[in-house]
């Protein structure tokens, strides 16, 4: 009996069916009876204070069943402890429809019930709010005067403030021969997944609901509903099987989830809230930023000295952090290096975690003073890229638990045909168009996060595996499945992966390109734990030839146990659960990084990005023609939906460096094109030759699975490398993203 | 309340509707089939496209009152029954989605478009299916879903 191993195999998704049929539901598409609709109303002022709040219009239309503002809302929690859930920065959570204090535009303060959608929508507008203003600061380039440190609190352990100056910077940087000074400026970017945020919830009596959530973390969401509403944690029970895409937007519990429970609980009813598109703009997103870069080299094109200064926006209320300033010393050696990492409080909401958060903002930064140190010096950027390579990770000293950089520089480089490249900029050119070649390296963490499953053995002799942790498109239902079926033997027709549900055993939010590592793991201990308990099992059956087995005596394969040495002597996972009296035989385990191993090691995913733009002469419009990227992630366990993740962090690369910002009027202190219309994402007709390749890298340290997640490490180097091939192109180094066509005229 | 017959995915149904609907809400809250989704409510999305007798429409943009009598497939009627349509097969061959939510429209859109005969090259397609974003950049799996049925390789 062989079967073939299901994990490196490109399995189709398993839910793909589900998918192009419309059967897969999403948070607002569950039935239920007696359904109330909220629709929320937002402040139309950026600070100030709610003077007077007329509901009486709204609640006097029919269909309207009540209007929850801050006057009359319900007891919730008062203590600010019980609001912080697992990804909360430190600082005070904002609670929507508290008090009059208006903290941010488009601010939701109150929330209007009614029997149907458009009822709720049209009675919204009914209600008259009136403000006092005050005077407010949203633009980060205005006040980076009054950056300071961030605060501390837990999610520092994540993301940790930059290590120490080493050396002597300046004097470094005085002194080499080469070096560049230069200022990268972002403005903030919002989420935009394409499902609208929306919380469902059933109200169950007896204190009970059932939640049907958009949300990257169930057992997060059921934590803060728990807490804030003081329930019990074992009767509030988040679902969220089917993501429509997040991209960290649904880390946190998000305030349309707070409405639907509060007004839930308050009327007793069943009740929807689903934000609008423009209500997704006063929301998490990732912030404005401010770097400045100095590089320096010296006569042989080794780096001396290496300062990277950001600076960030977070709220009044929150200091959200990210990892911005030290990435570079974890891809290049340097004696010399001074990071520095500042925050500065906006009269906004607070940012979060967007697609590799921190490493998206510094790499572009990072990779585009690389290039043109490379130019200042005279050398190949890819050269130059490898004169500076890093065995060892240069900031501690630590070896990596792998590292396939240079074969991903290597197999992209050929693929791309990068020795066509002539350096001059300008100097290619196809008809009417500038021709650019860039190329930059990318770097994220390999994070692995502790995690629960329970894997069951059925009476039919199949698996069933349980985990609360949600499949945002990013494949985790295919991947696991396949992983379970190989640690147990069995094909994947016989394994059911049943997740998205806090009922399920514990798994932290899907985030950080972590769920592969962290959840299959999880998987890898429990299936152990269950085969010792199959052969226990096994030994109580009369007259068992597994009397005398140990565990290393027994192998499993396509739902039998049989004796290494005599293969013939073998047992069904059905006979043994028929002995059980029939009981499934299941066991639940934690998987756990391997801290104190791992403690030697610098754990993380590399990549390299190269990229074709095309210039028009006269129009200046840049198109992105083709790209390839070569990832070293560890073991993929799907190349197909790996391919994808890469592939669509790809066009989040492009989208970052030629499309998508959220424009901010700091006059009126809100986003102007809060619309998907005018908050321009790339199209079909934007998207081109995309080229995946996956760099062989075996990791035997890093984990059970050798595996380093991929949602991240395919975005991170593309915006520099499209910067950088437009320079090529254009002779223009272009620091502000996005790059549209206006800044080169 | 305005009472109007569609016949969506070879069924006719009666319902009373008030004027305010939008073809997409009805779909979705009055006739539970949620397949077809949401994604702005104003026509830039593309997510909300169904087929209203044989062309592709963005059912967010029409409310339901103007499509009385009218004959819509949403993503739940393109299969014949459990049999996929070789776009739907050709969409999950190529991996050409990740959260899934842009899907019906996707297909619903690219139905339309083949049906619409103007587009002669893969350039073409992507151009006349820029109207539908996917998040998840999915775009160049989409693409080659689109082109394996429209150049007649898909799969029965």
């Amino acid at each position: 009996m062989k079967i073939q191993s299901a994990v490196g195999q490109p399995v189709s998704r398993l839910e793909g069916k589900l998918k192009v049929t419309g059967a897969a539901k999403y948070a607002a598409e569950y039935d239920v009876p007696d359904l109330l609709y909220g629709y929320v109303v937002h402040a139309t002022i950026t600070k100030g204070r709610i003077t007077r709040l007329d509901t009486g219009a709204a609640k006097a239309l029919q269909g309207v069943v009540d209007v929850i503002t801050h006057e009359n809302r319900p007891e919730v929690a008062s203590a600010d402890l019980k609001y912080i859930d697992m990804d909360a920065p430190p600082g005070l959570v904002f609670k929507p429809l508290t008090d009059p204090e208006v903290r941010y535009n488009g601010q939701p303060v109150a929330l209007v019930l009614a029997e149907d959608f458009e009822t709720a929508r049209y009675a919204s507008g009914l209600v008259e709010v009136e403000y006092e203003t005050q005077a407010f600061e949203t633009c980060l380039d205005h006040n980076l005067d009054n950056a300071r440190e961030p605060g501390k609190g837990f999610s520092t352990m994540l993301k940790p403030p930059p290590p120490k100056p080493t050396g002597n910077f300046e004097q470094a940087f005085r002194d080499s021969p080469f070096k560049v000074d230069a200022e990268f400026r972002h403005g903030s970017e919002h989420h935009n997944p394409m499902e609208l945020f929306a919380t469902t919830t059933v109200y169950e009596g007896d204190g009970k609901l059932t939640i049907y959530d958009k949300t990257q973390g169930t057992v997060n969401n059921q934590l803060f509903v728990a807490n804030v509403f003081g329930l019990r944690y074992e009767d509030v029970r988040v679902l969220a099987p089917f993501v429509g895409g997040a991209f960290g937007s649904g880390l946190r519990p998000q305030y349309q989830l707070y409405l639907s429970v509060m007004a839930a609980l308050h009327l007793k009813r069943n009740v929807r809230v689903v934000l609008s598109r423009k209500q997704m703009f006063p929301f998490p997103h990732r912030p404005q930023s401010y770097q400045r870069l100095r590089f320096a080299a010296d006569a042989n094109g080794s780096l001396t000295a290496m300062n990277h200064r950001a600076i960030s926006e977070t709220s009044q209320f929150e200091d959200y952090a990210e990892v911005v300033a030290e990435w570079s010393h974890k891809l290049y050696p340097s004696p010399n290096t001074l990071f520095e990492y500042k925050l500065v409080s906006l009269d906004l909401y607070t940012p979060m975690d967007m697609r590799a958060p921190g490493g998206a903002t510094a790499l572009h930064a990072i990779e585009c003073t690389m290039d043109e140190l490379a130019y200042e010096a005279g050398i190949d950027p890819l050269e130059f890229r490898l004169r500076n390579y890093a065995e060892t990770d240069p900031s501690t000293g630590k070896p990596f638990t792998s590292k396939a950089l240079r074969e991903c520089y290597m197999r992209a480089a050929e693929q791309f045909g990068w020795k066509e490249r002539n350096p001059e900029p300008g100097s290619m050119v196809r008809g009417n168009k500038l021709v650019g070649y860039g190329m930059a390296t990318g770097i994220w963490d390999a994070y692995q996060f502790p995690a629960r499953t329970e894997v069951i053995i059925t009476g039919e002799g199949k698996m069933i595996v349980n985990s609360a942790v949600t499949d945002i498109g990013t494949g985790t239902l295919t991947v696991m499945t396949q992983v379970a079926a190989d640690e147990l033997g069995l094909p994947i027709e016989d394994v059911t992966f049943s997740y998205g549900d806090s009922k399920k055993p514990f798994s932290m939010f899907q985030g950080g390109s972590a769920m592969t590592a962290s959840t299959g793991v999880a998987i890898v201990v429990a299936v152990k734990a269950l085969k010792k308990k199959l052969l226990k099992k096994a030994k109580s059956i009369a007259g068992s030839p597994f009397d005398r087995a140990g565990n290393d005596d027994v192998a499993f394969k396509y739902g039998h146990m049989f004796l290494r040495k005599q293969p013939s002597v073998s047992v069904s996972f059905a006979e043994i659960v028929a002995a059980n009296g029939g009981k499934p035989v299941k066991t639940t385990n934690m998987g756990a990084p391997h801290v104190l191993k791992l403690r030697k090691y610098t754990k993380s995913s590399h990549s390299a990005a190269f990229v074709e733009v095309e210039v028009d002469k006269d129009l200046k419009t840049i198109t992105v023609t083709r790209a390839v990227s070569a990832v070293a992630a560890g073991r993929i366990v799907n190349p197909k939906t790996a391919r994808s993740q890469i592939a669509g962090s790809m066009v989040w690369g492009i989208s970052k460096a030629l499309h998508e910002e959220s424009i901010l009027d700091e006059n009126l202190g809100k986003y102007m094109n809060a619309n998907l219309g005018e908050y321009h994402i790339p199209v079909h007709a934007d998207i081109n030759e995309l080229e995946v390749i996956f760099a062989d890298e075996r990791d035997d340290l890093i984990n059970e699975l050798g595996v380093k997640g991929v949602g991240e490490i395919g975005l991170v180097a593309m915006p520099a490398a499209i910067a950088n091939a437009v320079f090529h192109a254009t002779g223009r180094r272009i620091r502000e993203l996005p790059i549209h066509f206006d800044k080169l005229l | 309340m305005t009472t109007i017959t569609l016949n969506v995915n070879k069924q006719t149904h009666t319902l009373e509707v008030l004027p305010w609907v939008s073809l997409l809400d009805a779909l979705r809250d009055r006739l539970k089939l949620t397949g077809t989704k949401k994604g702005c409510d104003h026509g830039q999305c593309g997510a909300c496209t169904v087929l209203c007798d044989g062309t592709r429409i963005l059912s967010c943009l029409s409310l339901a009152v103007m499509k009385n009598g009218s004959e819509i497939t949403t993503v739940e009627g393109i299969a014949d029954g459990d049999a996929l349509h070789p776009l739907q097969k050709a969409f999950i061959e190529h991996d050409a989605f990740q959260c899934g939510y842009c899907t019906p429209g996707q297909i619903c859109s690219a139905i339309g478009m083949l049906a619409e005969g103007k587009a002669r090259t893969r350039d073409e397609v992507k151009e006349l299916m820029s109207g539908n974003l996917c998040r998840c950049g999915a775009n160049t799996g989409i693409i080659d879903a689109i082109m394996e049925v429209k150049e007649g390789g898909g799969r029965e």
